[in-house]
């Protein structure tokens, strides 16, 4: 097979859990709320999606309960930072125990005290253009054997965009995010808003997580997530808060997985041997590196990670 | 400027505030009549903010009614007021700084198409017929963090115009504008109220209440003290209701004869972060025993000159020498130990440590020196020792000689601040908004101690944005104008007209 | 108000509010384990029992308990100056690495390879906190996604190490034993002796003891606690650090160093939580091997530290209690079949309740705002 097809394809496969959570941070940090708990709700969809794609036998059943998964948590995190002003960052570490905490827990009891679900097999998630262009073409090779989750998030991206810079409501979450006292004295109700990114970023974690489980494979297994979270987290960073920008950073990073994955190849590791845990740290490096070379140039929104308190 | 048998517009009967036991607003009456300009004087903290803010339904009254036009109303937040025709400017503007100028005005009241997408061709449309309407001149596609203050101050009041207000409540409208805006603030003012509509200005600058208004209520703690006819009253009789006692508008200050330079700055260049030039060949120099006051209008790089001196912005060329010794560039805290003191524009962000006791705050610049730390311990004795000298020497009160700083008022910080940077016994200090937001006594208390330094031979360099200040305090002034010495004044051959003449880019005589 | 009045009111309301949260977070994991068909009760009792029947248990809570004191300070500190380490799990990594390298490769007489051993762990895990430090203070990288990246670079660096057929053990993936010049371990070698043995047989707490790897590591860890208090509130170094901590911008203002600061807190987190693998390499587990995830040693001291509220000594008691629930909860599901992950559910909640300080006065100020407006719609016609 075509080695550059492939690797467009794997990077396509692995930014799209990527793009889902990268988005959702980007809608609550916009909004002024910090997500670091994108990673336990990424945990926590990707286990739904599994499980309820299994017992429903219908991918789609999964997916969306993995959103409703990620979304739930989200609410959890929305009543402490907004409602009582919790501390951000606290408030994320918190979901990042309690969700896979959750996940794990259901797992046992669902799956008979295992902590990975069952196969997938036929239950995984679609390929809409299998088999729509000819055999091994180029096209075929890289759009082939892609999952309804890969278009679906990359989709997201110009809608995400869409909303923040030509909507009302838009507008209203990038002013919270700068300034939530102006906002509020215009009348503009700054929790619902607030609620509104928060819970958002966590349906579209709990997506990111069921992309990993019943598209990228086919069961959950308490080691899927791995970091990637935080990976998106750093994509926020990177693209400087904005939709386009993350979807570029992801892309990065799926690269760096796929290029991990053909270093991986045994006819490579005969030309090339490179130690498969150094192929590992690849994405986290890569990650470093781009902080890094961002000095300064990228400014988070004013107010974010500060709660709001009117002072009546 | 009489306003004759108008209808009652506003009646705020017997507001009371309270915020868990501090009570902010005691039984205050307001009435404001159509068509007039209403002052509400009082010294900072006395209230007026607050009473103001549950006019337009930021705060619920504790306990009182509100009637508008006779109509008993209930402002539960700032979409009633708005409905109601109310609109605030407030002192420190709410305006989102990455926003434009037409953005930040249909915030929150945006036109939209029905599936909520933003029209924005037709909000600049609106945000222009309205500014040519009262004669307010703005780029609405400008961005506000690259716009001056006064076409940001423009920009709120397009805000509250654009949504219908009959009735404009101004919280310290003057502090950011030179004289000559203010003129054209009053002449904007009048517009308004020729128009139908009725102003409530807060204040606690008298010489513009007798300009511009035609009724004021005094509060003084919380408590309405009285209504006066502003054309039958005089400066003195409002500042006395104002404080309770009878006020001394000037410091006394003994003749000196000023000694060598202590600062010298020549032809100081600097640009900020985004390459403007804030700086631009400014030169000037403060020598010993002279009050240098630098007269602007907020904005002019008064504050990045500061941070320059004080080694935290590079210098891009130019030099800066203390005691003849060059500092240019060097780092801050060489600087600092070169015999300067600063007393910070923002007392609560540079100032204080909010969390640390008075004791450990009054040793912040000299925590690692003798006699409070010795071979790097610190040694609580000297400090504490040093905290009993320094509260009875500057009067700094507190519920106990160890309380965490940020329990204290904003006049008891100052204090603290202040008795820290003397008791260092700098050959230089710098002053910038030292008496901001502080009540008539606090204000006292501190030009004496700044004039103090000056009548024992230190050299000290004021920046104030109140030009009564300047004119009071200073020897000689400078006027700053887009990051340059305009002109550098004997502070007795001056008057107001002309540094604001100054201030504001023109030629003096 | 006295000063030391004032100072005892807020640490005691404090302390309320931590065990207040502590109830909430046992309320959660009992919901959650009633719903699920457990009885939480009998769980929670085979929980105490798991802890505190035999001394040989409260041996090993304290064994547990041991490195997550030294974590816990390590975050704690980080919160005091400013910063956030969630790079505690990574730091732990390359100390345990550190010390198990040391202690096994090299060959030293007794009295210098314990020593050297922790002085390699704590100064590996000192310079790669100190990294972190580096990066935010020349880049303004944030400390918290940087550290979350060195902790997974950490995590393959040490299976790298631990993978290379130079280093490996026969067979496994591991490192050689620590010599035992090297162990902190309690007797470990006499214990088991003919004397030993029948000592051993005459005093059976002892016995009970002795059969758990009891080491010198908490010793170490309690005093290194009170260190760190005596740093922070007594040094001009501990002065300028938490001056950084409550207000960089007056710091910077004032004359102190703020990125000399950031660094050199970065290297004492570091050097806590390098110190934390150190001991757990050198009194338990003798070797490192290779790690299929995080062991959350690190992260767990994150729950230490925020439980504790970021007092130094109040990470000895908070680190022990978090011993106690990661030891005995297992047990419940060896017992009753309950998922061991209740006790994540738990702990999770109680950092959720203890990151709101504010939750009480917010409740009290909401109740009265309800009860305000019901009368004003009431009075209105």
């Amino acid at each position: 097979m075509d080695i550059f097809a492939f690797v467009l394809s794997t990077t396509f496969m692995y930014s799209a859990p990527l793009i889902f959570t990268a988005l959702g941070g980007v809608l609550s940090e916009k909004g002024g709320v910090v997500n670091i708990g994108l990673e336990g709700m990424m945990y926590f969809g990707a286990f739904m999606g599994a499980a309820i794609a299994y017992y429903s036998g219908n991918p789609w059943i999964g997916f969306l309960a993995a959103g409703i998964g990620g979304g739930l948590l989200a609410l959890l995190h929305a009543v402490a930072c907004v409602t009582f002003k919790a501390n951000n960052t606290i408030s994320g570490l918190a979901i990042n125990f309690i969700g896979p905490g959750f996940a794990l827990f259901l797992s046992r009891i669902m799956f008979d005290g295992a902590t990975y679900t069952l196969p997938l097999a036929d239950k995984k998630m679609g390929m809409p253009l299998k088999g729509f262009f000819m055999k091994d073409s180029f096209l075929d090779n890289l759009l082939g054997s892609q999952c309804h989750t890969t278009f679906i998030a990359f989709l997201l991206v110009p809608v995400v965009w869409f909303i923040l810079q030509k909507t009302r409501l838009g507008l209203r979450i990038r002013a919270i995010g700068e300034y939530p006292k102006a906002a509020d004295t215009l009348g503009i109700n700054v929790a619902r808003i607030q609620y509104f990114v928060v819970i958002a970023g966590g349906v579209l974690a709990g997506f990111g997580g069921a992309t990993l489980s019943i598209a990228v494979s086919s069961a959950f297994n308490p080691t899927i997530v791995t970091g990637q979270g935080f990976i998106a987290l750093s994509a926020i960073v990177f693209g400087k808060w904005k939709p386009q920008g993350a979807l570029v950073a992801c892309l990065i990073f799926g690269f760096s997985t796929a290029i991990g994955i053909v270093l991986g190849w045994s006819s490579v590791q005969a030309v090339f041997p490179v130690p498969s845990q150094i192929l590992a740290m690849l994405p986290f490096v890569i990650s470093l590196v781009i902080l890094v070379s961002f000095v300064g140039k990228s400014v988070a929104p004013s107010s974010v990670g500060i709660p709001y308190e009117k002072d009546n | 400027m009489k306003v004759s048998g108008a209808e009652l517009v506003v009646e705020m009967r017997g507001i009371t505030k309270k915020f868990g036991s501090f009570v902010a607003n005691d039984n205050i009456s307001l009435n404001v009549h159509k068509g007039e300009v209403h002052a509400l004087l009082g010294e900072n903290g006395a209230g007026k903010t607050t009473l103001m803010n549950q006019l337009y339904g930021l705060y619920q009254p504790t306990s009182g009614e509100i009637y508008l036009n006779g109509k008993k109303v209930n402002i539960t937040d700032p979409n009633v007021a708005i409905a109601e025709g109310i609109g605030m400017v407030h002192q420190h503007f709410m305006l989102i700084q990455p926003f434009t100028v037409a953005e930040n005005i249909i915030l929150g009241n945006e036109i939209t198409n029905k599936m909520g997408v933003l029209d924005y061709k037709k909000a600049v449309n609106q945000v222009k017929e309205l500014s040519k309407k009262y004669g307010l001149d703005v780029d609405p596609d400008a961005i506000i963090s690259d716009i001056s203050v006064g076409m940001q101050q423009r920009v709120e009041i397009l805000k509250v115009l654009y949504r219908g207000a009959e009735i404009l409540i101004f919280d310290e409208p003057t502090a950011v504008l030179t004289p000559q805006e203010i003129e054209e603030f009053i002449e904007i003012i009048k517009k308004f109220t020729q128009d139908g509509k009725t102003v409530i200005i807060i204040t606690h600058k008298l010489k513009e209440i007798l300009k511009m208004a035609d009724t004021c209520t005094i509060i003084r703690r919380g408590v309405k003290i009285g209504v006066v006819d502003v054309s039958k009253t005089t400066e003195a009789e409002l500042a006395e209701m104002m404080v309770g006692r009878s006020v001394t508008f000037s410091v006394e200050k003994e003749d000196k004869v000023p000694g060598k330079s202590v600062l010298d700055v020549k032809d100081l260049c600097v640009k900020d972060s985004r390459n403007v030039q804030i700086i631009n060949k400014l030169s000037l120099n403060v020598r010993k025993g002279e009050i240098l006051g630098i007269a602007g209008v907020d904005g002019n790089g008064q504050n990045e000159l500061v941070e320059t001196i004080l080694g935290l912005r590079k210098v891009e060329s130019g030099s800066i020498c203390i005691n003849e010794r060059n500092i240019t560039n060097k780092k801050n805290w060489e600087i600092l130990q070169s015999g300067i003191g600063s007393i910070p524009a923002d007392r609560q962000k540079h100032g204080i440590v909010p969390n640390f006791s008075i004791p450990d705050n009054l040793i912040l610049e000299r925590y690692n020196v003798g006699p409070f730390s010795r071979h790097g311990i610190l040694n609580r004795k000297a400090i504490k020792d040093n905290a009993a000298v320094l509260i009875d020497r500057f009067d700094i009160r507190a519920s106990s000689p160890e309380a965490k700083v940020n329990t204290l008022s904003g006049g008891n910080q100052q204090k603290v601040i202040i008795g820290r940077e003397i008791s260092n016994n700098p050959d230089l200090l710098i002053a910038s908004q030292p008496t901001r937001g502080l009540d008539v006594g606090a204000i006292e208390f501190i030009h004496k101690a700044i004039v103090e330094q000056r009548n024992n031979n230190k050299a000290v360099l004021l920046i104030s944005f109140e030009l009564d200040e300047i004119l009071d305090l200073s020897d000689r002034i400078a006027v700053m104008y887009e990051g340059r010495i305009v002109k550098i004044l004997n502070s007795k051959e001056t008057d107001e007209k002309e540094i604001g003449l100054l201030m504001a880019g023109g030629q003096s005589k | 108000m006295n000063n030391r009045k004032l100072h005892k009111k807020e640490w005691v309301s404090a302390l309320k509010f931590t065990f207040f949260s502590i109830f909430i977070g046992l309320l959660v994991g009992a919901i959650v384990l009633a719903f699920s068909g457990y009885n939480p009760i009998q769980a929670y009792s085979i929980m105490l029992s798991g802890i505190f029947s035999k001394p040989s248990y409260i041996s090993y809570v304290v064994i547990y308990a041991t490195p997550l004191i030294l974590t816990g300070l390590s975050v704690a500190f980080s919160f005091k100056t400013g910063l956030f380490n969630i790079g505690a799990e990574g730091q732990f990594i390359i100390g345990s690495l550190a010390a198990a390298l040391i202690g096994g490769y090299l060959n030293l007489p007794a009295y210098i390879h314990v020593p050297v051993c922790i002085l390699g762990a704590i100064l590996a895990g000192g310079l790669w906190g100190a990294f972190s430090g580096f990066l935010k203070a020349k880049f303004n990288v944030n400390e918290v996604i940087s550290t979350i990246m060195l902790n997974w670079i950490a995590f393959h660096l040490n299976n790298f190490v631990v993978t290379r057929p130079s280093i490996k053990r026969e067979g496994m993936n591991v490192t050689q034993f620590i010599a035992d010049t090297a162990r902190i371990e309690i007797l470990p070698k006499w214990k088991n002796c003919e004397a030993a043995l029948a000592f051993r047989e005459a005093h059976p707490i002892i016995n009970d003891l002795l059969r758990t790897p009891l080491n010198a590591g908490i010793i170490i860890a309690i005093v290194t606690a009170f260190l760190i208090k005596y740093l922070l509130d007594r040094t001009s170094l501990g002065y300028s650090l938490r001056v950084v901590g409550d207000n960089v911008n007056s710091a910077e203002y004032n004359g102190i160093n703020v990125k000399k600061n950031i660094i050199i807190s970065m290297l004492i987190c570091g050097m806590l939580a390098g110190a934390a693998g150190g001991l757990q390499v050198l009194g338990r587990t003798r070797n490192v091997a290779e790690l299929a995830a995080m062991e959350s040693y690190g992260f767990n001291g994150i729950s230490v530290a925020l439980i504790a509220r970021n007092s130094p000594i109040g990470c000895i008691f908070s680190g022990l209690f978090f011993a106690m629930l990661t030891y005995g909860g297992p047990k419940i599901q060896s017992a009753l079949g309950a998922p061991r992950e209740i006790i994540n559910i738990v702990i999770g909640t109680i950092i959720l309740f203890v990151a709101v300080p504010k939750l009480l006065s917010i409740l009290k100020s909401k109740f009265k705002r309800t009860i305000i407006n019901t009368k004003i719609s009431k009075g209105d016609e």
